[in-house]
């Protein structure tokens, strides 16, 4: 799905105006821990997130992640568009809730960054001492 | 006319970054200014000079800063057929002039070049004063520039980094990348991970490689700056082969080792989990992204993190390497 339609779909305001709306997202996913988008990255995902501090954007480019939607009308501190800018993640102000963003999203045909759940971990460490 | 067969698909890679560029480029950045203009009472005779001692095949007509139309050299064949070289230009130009703005993206004078077929489009201010001519030369000169200026900054130094192992000969070369990192500096948080990110790109990592490592150093620079008294260092030594990343501190140690590595353990302070870190995540996805990961701690003394991984997972699968 293209930036273009993404930002229609969530009723936002781009906040990086040189930002490439043609850009090609493949799936999105919401998190307010930096650790779970790390965990669920995947390249050209779409974050949406209730954080705007500029670590974000750090996490972001980390995670190849390719553009970020902050939920519920948060503005991030300029400190924040600055890096994005610097780094080419076009971020979206976006007015509703995570809930409402997400469930607009996958209504719109959007798919999840599916997470590679590991198993149990009782299971797992099992797994690996049987002979 | 013959049919055209059709053009040899050029390769993706190449489409995309053109594209790219036609979506950052701005106009105002490939037009040519100043503009040669002539007002609609100049005689289609001095227009013909004009175009003839400038070389130009068209140019826009201006009357008091406004652009009123715009006159090409084949208005001037037709003025020409009809013996009208004393009438003025404003009897053979075109008035309703396409124009592009000089802020937009050139991607969207390629669509107008498309749309009304024109050679050339004057360029006008946010105030539609005219402030540069756009032709389709104009475009490709700037987005070869752009290119070729891309194609220097970071392919010429992905070129002459990926080469580093092969130039320089040794029995085990190893090149290593070291960073500072402060405690509590969430500033700067990430930015020793980047850099290392950058490295492993101009050095040739797969996309995938490059992730993992990213992601891993990112989580343990991080907790450098979340966990220690006096930071701590940052070391990405990279080899051929594999690359290991060492996360040192001097303080103030983890009690309970085995516990840290459980996913969900933190011992973060509540402001630091309101910006979106100290899960308790870190060392799991560290050990996702890892080949090996070892994890030495002494309370009051300091935590070392050793992760490797290795820059050719394809090779672990061949014949022998078991």
């Amino acid at each position: 799905m293209k930036l273009r339609q993404i930002l229609e779909i969530v009723g936002g305001t781009l906040l990086t105006p040189d930002a490439n709306l043609d850009l090609d997202i493949s799936c999105a996913a919401g998190a307010d821990l930096m650790s779970d988008v790390l965990a669920f990255a995947k390249p050209r995902a779409l974050l949406l997130t209730g954080l705007t501090n500029p670590q974000v954007v750090r996490t972001a480019e980390v995670a190849d992640i390719a553009a970020i939607v902050f939920v519920r009308g948060k503005m991030p501190p300029p400190e924040t568009i600055a890096l994005a800018e610097e780094k080419g993640i076009p971020l979206i102000a976006a007015p509703y809730t995570m809930f409402e963003l997400c469930g607009r999203l996958y209504e719109a045909g959007m798919s999840s960054c599916d997470l590679e759940l590991p198993a149990h971990p009782a299971g797992r460490s099992a797994g690996h001492e049987r002979p | 006319m013959r049919d055209h067969e059709p053009a040899p698909r050029p390769r993706v890679s190449d489409i995309t970054k053109v594209q790219e560029l036609a979506y950052q480029l701005k106009i105002q950045q490939v037009m040519t200014s100043p503009v040669v203009t002539v007002t609609p009472e100049t005689r289609m005779a001095d227009l013909k000079e004009i175009l003839r001692t400038r070389r130009i095949s068209g140019t826009p007509v201006v009357e008091g800063g406004q652009l009123v139309g715009i006159v090409s050299i084949e208005d001037l064949i037709k003025a020409l057929e009809r013996g009208a070289l004393d009438a003025p230009v404003s009897q053979w130009m075109t008035s309703r002039v396409v124009t592009v703005r000089a802020d937009d993206s050139v991607i969207e004078a390629v669509k107008r070049f498309a749309q009304y077929r024109v050679g050339r489009l004057p360029v006008v201010d946010a105030e539609g004063r005219l402030v540069g001519i756009l032709t389709g030369g104009d475009i490709t000169r700037g987005l070869l520039a752009a290119i070729g200026l891309g194609y220097q900054e970071e392919e010429i130094h992905r070129y002459r980094a990926s080469h580093i192992f092969e130039d320089i000969e040794s029995d085990n070369t190893s090149l290593i990348l070291r960073y500072k990192v402060r405690a509590r500096d969430f500033q700067r948080g990430g930015e020793a991970s980047s850099k290392i990110r950058r490295a492993l790109t101009r050095l040739g990592g797969s996309p995938q490689v490059v992730r993992r490592a990213a992601i891993a150093a990112y989580e343990a620079e991080m907790n450098i700056i979340i966990h220690t008294t006096h930071g701590g260092e940052l070391v990405a030594e990279i080899q051929p082969h594999q690359m290991r990343i060492l996360a040192v501190d001097h303080g103030p140690g983890i009690e309970d080792v085995e516990r840290a590595m459980q996913p969900g353990y933190s011992t973060a302070p509540e402001w630091i989990r309101e910006l979106g870190f100290g899960a308790g995540m870190g060392l799991t996805n560290i050990q996702k992204c890892a080949d090996e990961m070892h994890l030495e701690s002494k309370l009051g003394v300091g935590t070392r993190l050793t992760i490797i991984i290795r820059l050719h997972p394809e090779a672990q699968t061949l014949p022998g390497s078991r």
